[in-house]
């Protein structure tokens, strides 16, 4: 038997001090640019710029201590990034409200980040190990069905914009839709646990891919189907893109086959063909998405007229952008929602439109990184599943402003004004700290001499 | 407030933004690099003892990596601690597969090596193409096959 070693077992590094000074850079970078917009506007900095400031300090430096107490091994980028992308968010909002825009308020999103950050810290706190969500894997399926119809019923639901997405309690609306979307990929998750060697293995060969078996193909025809159910009666083009997308991804990360990737491209576009020959809004955003200088559409309530004053705005701000507070992104209608995104490509420019793209990329990188570190399958696919929602969310409202594809009114992760949505995607960034916590913790320490039993520090 | 200082105000704030994306690429650099573990303080108290011990490391496998099966591309780093292989929630690496036991397979280090040991699994561990029978020492770079999984070690 060897002496035991004196020298204590080197660790992986927790990187406390790395995450604490991204934490603060980011916070400042959210102050300048406040100070910015008052600079701007007003010829002075504004008062509220303490009162934001340390506002989001204040909540960003609870979430860290949260984070350094409930999950000490978690990544340290993943708040820092996340706290970037709320405060800027928080600043053109409050740059929209400055100029007078309608609806537009950053008090309320400041306390919806408050309540984010709470919740964030009860998810933390309440879910110590992630792997017990899979035993509630039906449980979750059916709560995410069921939130995701809940707007359809009488009474409770309530139809704005022309989409009948929200549902009113008391006298405040809440999107069920961005907690559905939790819930399912969780019952994704654990689904696909179950099920993925049958949907790996099972089939035949032809030509160059491998075809699933017919019975086999339930699943996706089931989650096909709910996808459309979303985009026909609830006029959701976004939430039914978002989640059929998601269950298709985590089915490739699952089974690592391509014919699941051409099965579910071939639905979606056989679905959506139907759908706009069927249906009339549909057809609508679709002939938007293709002409939209059409003088007729433009003028038309409903056209094309806020997609090409986004579509001004960013090109108004080119290069370099017009500069905070500098610019018009009042102009553009649901510029501090839907069109955030517009609204901050005309102020701060291409550069800065890329420096923020990078900011979610590495986000979703730090998702993707968690899922190849986390040790058991499916913590795998959840890590894996809620990265790419992440990403998909803003592939689709970013290629929707700038009309790459056709619009869809879905929010801009973390930026847009809205409290369900912002609440919803705090929830996920805990899930992944929580899964990232458990991957990168080292192995557990053996605190006695190797010898026939042992005794693990857990 | 000029037109020019608005201009470098402008300038110098998307200066600053790239910088923290900047600063953050460096943070994750060491994903990219491998850490440094042992703290800095550390190996100033003590360099004459850290720095043999280090040398006689040499030939001894740092990290353990996934290299087939469902968890392909995992890794796990080495330290002195055994890592458990197994189905059980509890192991270090959790396999699903039908062909693995709860707690199929062992590895731990003795003496600069590292050993693989059965844990009286159903369908055995084996060790390239010989089943392991006892504790055995692992070579580096040769696969480790448990069920569906094939590990192998790595310097």
């Amino acid at each position: 038997m060897s002496t035991p070693s004196v020298e204590p077992v080197p660790l992986p590094a927790k990187r406390r001090v790395a995450q604490l000074a991204m934490l603060a850079f980011a916070v400042v970078i959210v102050m300048g640019a406040y100070a910015n917009v008052g600079l701007a506007i007003d010829k002075q900095v504004p008062a509220g710029m303490l009162t934001y400031g340390l506002g989001l300090g204040g909540f960003m430096l609870a979430a860290y201590l949260v984070l350094a107490k409930f999950a000490p091994w978690a990544d340290p980028l993943i708040l820092p990034l996340v706290t970037l992308i709320n405060g800027l968010g928080l600043v053109v909002i409050y740059r929209l409200e400055s100029a007078g825009m309608p609806g537009a308020s950053a008090t309320n999103q400041l306390v919806w980040t408050g309540v984010g950050v709470v919740l964030f810290t009860v998810t933390l706190v309440v879910l110590r190990d992630h792997r017990a969500l899979q035993r509630l894997t039906y449980t979750a399926g059916a709560i995410g069905l069921a939130l995701l119809v809940s707007p359809l019923v009488p009474f409770l639901g309530k139809e704005i914009n022309g989409a009948r997405i929200w549902i009113g309690v008391g006298g405040a609306t809440l999107q069920p839709a961005e907690f559905a979307k939790l819930s399912l990929v969780v019952f994704f998750a654990g689904y696909l646990v179950a099920k993925r060697d049958v949907l790996a293995l099972a089939g035949r060969r032809l030509l160059f891919i491998d075809l699933p078996r017919a019975r086999d193909l339930g699943p996706v025809l089931i989650t096909w189907g709910f996808s459309l159910g979303v985009l026909v009666l609830q006029k959701d083009l976004g939430s039914s893109l978002l989640i059929f997308g998601t269950f298709i991804a985590m089915l490739y990360i699952a089974t690592q086959r391509t014919s699941w990737v051409l099965i579910g491209i071939l639905l979606f576009v056989g679905g959506a063909t139907l759908a706009g020959l069927v249906f009339g809004h549909v057809q609508d955003r679709f002939t938007v998405y293709l002409n939209p200088e059409d003088p007729a559409l433009y003028d038309k309530i409903g056209g094309s007229f806020q997609l090409l004053q986004g579509l001004f705005g960013m090109g108004q701000g080119g290069m370099l952008g017009t500069g905070l507070g500098q610019g018009h992104p009042e102009l553009i209608p649901l510029a501090f929602s839907d069109f955030i995104f517009a609204a901050t490509g005309e102020e701060l420019g291409l550069t800065g439109l890329m420096a923020l793209l990078m900011v979610y990329a590495l986000l979703v990188e730090r998702g993707l990184r968690t899922s190849i570190a986390a040790r058991d399958p499916f913590s795998k696919l959840l890590a894996g599943g809620l990265s790419f929602i992440l990403a998909w969310q803003v592939f689709i409202i970013v290629g929707g402003v700038t009309n790459l594809i056709p619009l869809t009114g879905l929010v801009t992760p973390f930026m847009s004004q809205g409290g369900s949505a912002l609440l919803a995607n705090w929830i996920l960034i805990a899930l992944l700290v929580r899964i990232s916590d458990t991957a990168r913790r080292p192995p557990p320490q053996a605190i006695q001499d190797e010898g026939m039993t042992q005794v693990f520090q857990r | 407030m000029s037109e020019l200082t608005l201009l470098l105000i402008r300038l110098a704030f998307l200066a600053v933004l790239w910088f923290f994306v900047i600063a953050a690429v460096g943070v994750i650099r060491t994903d990219l690099f491998g850490s440094r573990t042992t703290p800095a303080v550390a190996g100033r108290k003590v360099p004459k003892a850290v720095k043999p011990m280090v040398k006689s490391r040499k030939g001894e496998p740092r990290q353990m990596v996934v290299t087939g099966g469902p968890l392909q591309g995992t890794t796990i780093t080495l330290s002195e601690a055994p890592i458990t292989i197994g189905r059980a929630s509890d192991a270090t690496l959790v396999v699903t597969d039908d062909y693995a036991s709860s707690r199929h397979a062992r590895l731990f280090p003795q003496d600069g090596q590292w050993i693989v040991e059965d844990l009286g699994s159903t369908n055995g561990t084996y060790l390239d193409r010989s089943k392991v029978t006892r504790p055995t020492p692992v070579p580096i770079g040769v696969p480790i096959r448990i069920g569906k999984t094939v590990i192998e070690l790595r310097k």
